[in-house]
């Protein structure tokens, strides 16, 4: 046990726990944030994504101590209050979702994508997201709504 | 405290004797219900009978007295109490838009409560495409005899006869004096009205909808995309809740020796569990409870069956019993000595997963006596009767809620998570919360089975289907009879889509989104195919000829126009292939068009057009989102995905071996959905998904000239086929 402090979404958290338990659980299990989703439990569904320092990472295999002094977002701080970010705007547009499970994990993966490249192609959306599973089979509207976001966000993520 | 172990086996056999609440004493029902017009109603019974006859043994249709209510509050609101569930379809948002329709108000009046035992009438569950075909009619219904209802007490306010009255956004108008108007909600203020639908008020016509056929965004939108929606395993009760792990066995059918959990006890902060077979750890915290049950040492004795999935189909021949006709006609003999060739045919399909994103999560809590169990659920009604029969309660004690279901897919229909999260809930006095890791979710998946489809037909000198013997083994009837016109022929079952495990699965199998209907379509459109290439005449040609059925021939020709089919006897070396098929009352032609990598022996789908005739469509915009949805989901069952096992034992444990689709691998879609006002509204959530498998098996084909007779069509399958 240690004490381990970060920013989560904007405000700072400190919190003492066992620095090896996985990112997911304490968001879920200890700091009630529960919009980012258990899916597969070893980083190959993407359900987990969550932002770290600007990377997209999957908080099922992260353990918490390597967020240490970094800049945690999850799906709960993407929106500015009301006002949906650009990616949710376009993802309810869209309806680039049906169960909803994969959504939040889908929206940080395309989130830290344009935050790197906001110029990108449908061949890069393709690529990035392709490591995140969808099981409805909303595949085309989510390549159409991260297309739609990133033209609204005109090349500057925030 | 003491709780017999729970036979889930006989979950699945569990004859569900109606309703099992009539929640007129729930306290929030009756608060929300206490003023205001309150319709009952019932699905009918002659339509729910012919439903039942398709359900698996044991599971009924639906009860014949109420089992859907419908409220008009003082406020104007509409509320529609359902037993349906949400699981990413639409229902939520497609169910409102037709009582907005038949009660002439704002689809934003209308709210909607599902899949709450407490507040929802009985429902059998929400599977086999039925929401909008079985049940969307009587919901239109009441909606029709709460108008008539509330145009009567409108007529006495207004001193007007009834058919001098007109209805717009729930205000009622005298025609004869415009200012003379009265509002819905004025209408019922102050008063309770109980009325038992009675059925005689006229539906409106397709041609005066506004409604529906009008495309609707969906309701869940916001909540999804900001991560506010709950699924089960969100919920945390008063007081919080402890996660269960439970130990399971390597295989089914395995028996528990010795079990030593005394190193998972020394962890700091779990409680270990052991009622009979049951044996959980409790932890706070996810991980924490994980790591305990990685410490509990058990000894099992397994008991597998003799096969694998290498050697299952020999099994299935072995095993399976004497077949069932379902369909005949003419003669085989005579057919026989009518056509010019016999062909014979055999086209095997693969045992396949589920795999929802969600993993089959519940939480339960117990209150005074009173269980209540969220859980993501296709059956919250079955479920709570299942819970009743395990832990002897009333059925006022037990309360089954269903939060947002994250995909079922037909594998939440089974639901022991809620069982065991109750079970542990009342031995420890906490809320417990159980979610399957995915190597449960794999393990306890009830998949949909492997099977055999064995064909001999033949065409006549002047190209026509004259023969046709089918019979399919392990994937049930549902799409197994042909819709081509044939003089003589024969289609014959044995083993469903569904059962327990036994003799001829060792694991339970179950409804995967159109039951059995691909592996149905993968041996009838292949052959079809075969007959015509053997033939030399193309493939949309030669079924054009065969064809009769209007309906069939009218989304055929409409994909021809979609896909631009030009007509060429397969193979032509351009990788294209065409697919029928009828499934929930709906029609689906679907063509496609793959690029074979010869040397990898690895197929993409480039594009897939889709036409689809589904009645009157009640939300366009839902409805295509089905279909592309099954044509992406497809992909998986077609090109990759297969569950395999040794005996009792599933090897499956993630995504790392059982391959779902990706982005990369979804093709360019055409859906198009074929005008039908004067048919009522047939299945859409699954029709899609089954012709694909065919049409990309038929896509190989005319690509390589390679026949495969196998799903999935791996790259080593392929390959294999080529050189063969």
């Amino acid at each position: 046990m240690r004490a381990v402090s970060f920013t989560l979404n904007g405000k700072p958290t400190r919190l003492t726990v066992d620095e090896t338990r996985p990112l997911l659980w304490v968001l879920r299990d200890d700091l009630g944030l529960t919009g980012t989703k258990f899916g597969c439990g070893e980083g190959v569904c993407g359900a987990c994504t969550v932002i770290v320092n600007k990377e997209a990472v999957r908080s099922c295999v992260t353990p918490v101590g390597d967020v240490e002094g970094k800049q945690v977002l999850t799906i709960e701080g993407l929106a500015k209050g009301d006002r949906l970010h650009p990616i949710q705007e376009a993802f309810v547009e869209h309806v680039a979702y049906q169960c909803g499970y994969c959504t939040p994990g889908m929206i940080m993966g395309a989130y830290a994508m344009l935050l790197k490249n906001p110029k990108v192609t449908r061949a890069d959306i393709v690529r990035e997201l392709d490591s995140h599973l969808c099981r409805c089979g909303a595949h085309v509207r989510i390549v159409k709504a991260v297309e739609t976001a990133a033209t609204a966000m005109k090349g500057g993520a925030r | 405290m003491k709780i017999e172990d729970h036979d889930f086996d006989r979950d699945q056999e569990l004859v569900v004797d109606g309703p099992t609440t009539f929640p007129v004493d729930r306290r929030d029902f009756v608060k929300l219900t206490a003023t205001g017009l309150l319709v009952l109603f019932a699905v009918d019974p002659a339509s729910a009978g012919q439903e039942t006859a398709r359900l698996p043994a044991g599971r009924q249709g639906y009860p014949t007295d109420v089992n859907a209510y419908l409220h008009v509050g003082p406020d104007g609101k509409v509320t529609c109490f359902v037993g349906k569930i949400e699981q990413g379809q639409g229902t939520m948002t497609s169910l409102p838009q037709l009582l907005a329709e038949d009660l002439d108000v704002p689809l934003s009046a209308v709210g909607i409560v599902m899949g709450d035992t407490d507040l929802c009438p009985w429902d059998m569950g929400t599977f086999g495409s039925l929401s909008m075909r079985q049940f969307g009619p009587v919901l239109r219904q009441a909606a029709a005899d709460a108008r008539a209802a509330l145009l009567q007490l409108a007529s006495e306010r207004l001193q007007a006869p009834v058919d001098r009255l007109a209805v717009k956004a729930g205000v009622v108008t005298d025609t004869a004096d415009p200012k003379k108007t009265v509002t819905y909600g004025q209408l019922t203020e102050g008063k309770r009205i109980e009325r038992k639908l009675e059925g005689k008020a006229p539906l409106k016509p397709v041609k005066g909808f506004t409604v529906v056929g009008t495309s609707a965004h969906r309701r869940d939108g916001v909540e999804k995309v900001t991560g506010k929606a709950m699924y089960a395993g969100d919920i945390v009760p008063p007081g919080g809740v402890l996660h269960a792990r439970i130990l399971r066995p390597p295989a089914h059918g395995a028996t528990l020796g010795q079990v030593d959990t005394s190193a998972a006890e020394k962890l700091a902060g779990v409680k270990v569990v052991r009622d009979g077979d049951l044996i959980a750890v409790l932890h706070e915290h996810r991980d924490e409870a994980d790591k305990a049950m990685a410490l509990v040492k058990a000894d099992w004795t397994r008991h597998d069956p003799p096969f694998d999935d290498k050697t299952m189909f020999d099994h299935f021949l072995k095993t399976a019993g004497p077949a069932t006709t379902v369909a005949e006609g003419g003669s085989l003999a005579e057919g026989e000595k009518l056509v010019t060739d016999v062909v014979e045919g055999t086209y095997y399909d693969s045992y396949i997963a589920h795999a929802p994103m969600e993993p089959h999560s519940a939480v339960a809590a117990v209150e005074t006596g009173k269980v209540t169990v969220w859980v993501g659920t296709q059956t919250p009604f079955p479920v709570k009767n299942q819970l009743m029969q395990a832990l002897k309660l009333p059925a006022d004690k037990v309360r089954v809620v269903t939060p947002y279901v994250g995909g079922g897919f037909g594998g939440k229909s089974a639901s022991r998570q809620a069982i065991e999260a109750a079970r542990l809930a009342m031995l420890t006095g906490k809320s417990v919360r159980v979610v399957f890791s995915r190597e449960e979710e794999f393990f306890y998946d009830t998949f949909r089975p492997a099977a055999i489809v064995k064909i001999r037909a033949g065409v006549t000198g002047s190209k026509a289907l004259g023969l046709w013997d089918y019979k399919v083994y392990c994937a049930g009837e549902r799409g197994a009879a042909q819709f081509y016109s044939i003089p003589n022929h024969r289609t014959a079952w044995t083993g469903g889509w569904s059962g327990n495990a036994g003799s001829l699965h060792p694991f339970a199998v179950g409804p995967w989104r159109a039951p059995g209907a691909s592996s149905n379509a993968f041996g009838r459109e292949s052959h079809i195919d075969v007959l015509a290439a053997k033939a030399k005449v193309d493939p949309v040609e030669f079924r054009l000829k065969n064809l009769t059925d209007p309906r069939m021939l009218r989304v055929l020709n409409a994909a021809v126009k979609t896909f631009a089919w030009t007509p060429k006897a397969a193979p032509s070396g351009r990788g294209v292939g065409v697919a029928l098929g009828i499934d929930a009352g709906t029609y689906v032609a679907m063509m496609v068009e793959v690029a074979v990598d010869k040397a990898a022996g690895k197929v993409q789908v480039i594009r897939v057009a889709c036409v689809q005739e589904m009645g009157v469509v009640v939300n366009p915009e839902g409805a295509l989102q089905q279909i592309e949805g099954s044509i992406t989901m497809g992909l998986g069952y077609t090109l990759s995905e297969e569950v395999h096992f040794r005996g009792g034992e599933v090897l499956e444990r993630n995504f790392g071996t059982y391959e779902l689709p990706r982005f990369s691998q979804v093709p360019k879609i055409e859906a198009v959905i074929l005008d039908a006002p004067e048919i009522p509204a047939q299945g859409g959530g699954e029709p899609a998904i089954v012709p694909l498998g065919a049409a990309v098996a038929n896509a190989i084909f005319d690509a390589v000239g390679a026949r495969m007779d196998r799903m999935p069509m791996t790259p080593e399958r392929v390959k294999e086929a080529m050189n063969r």
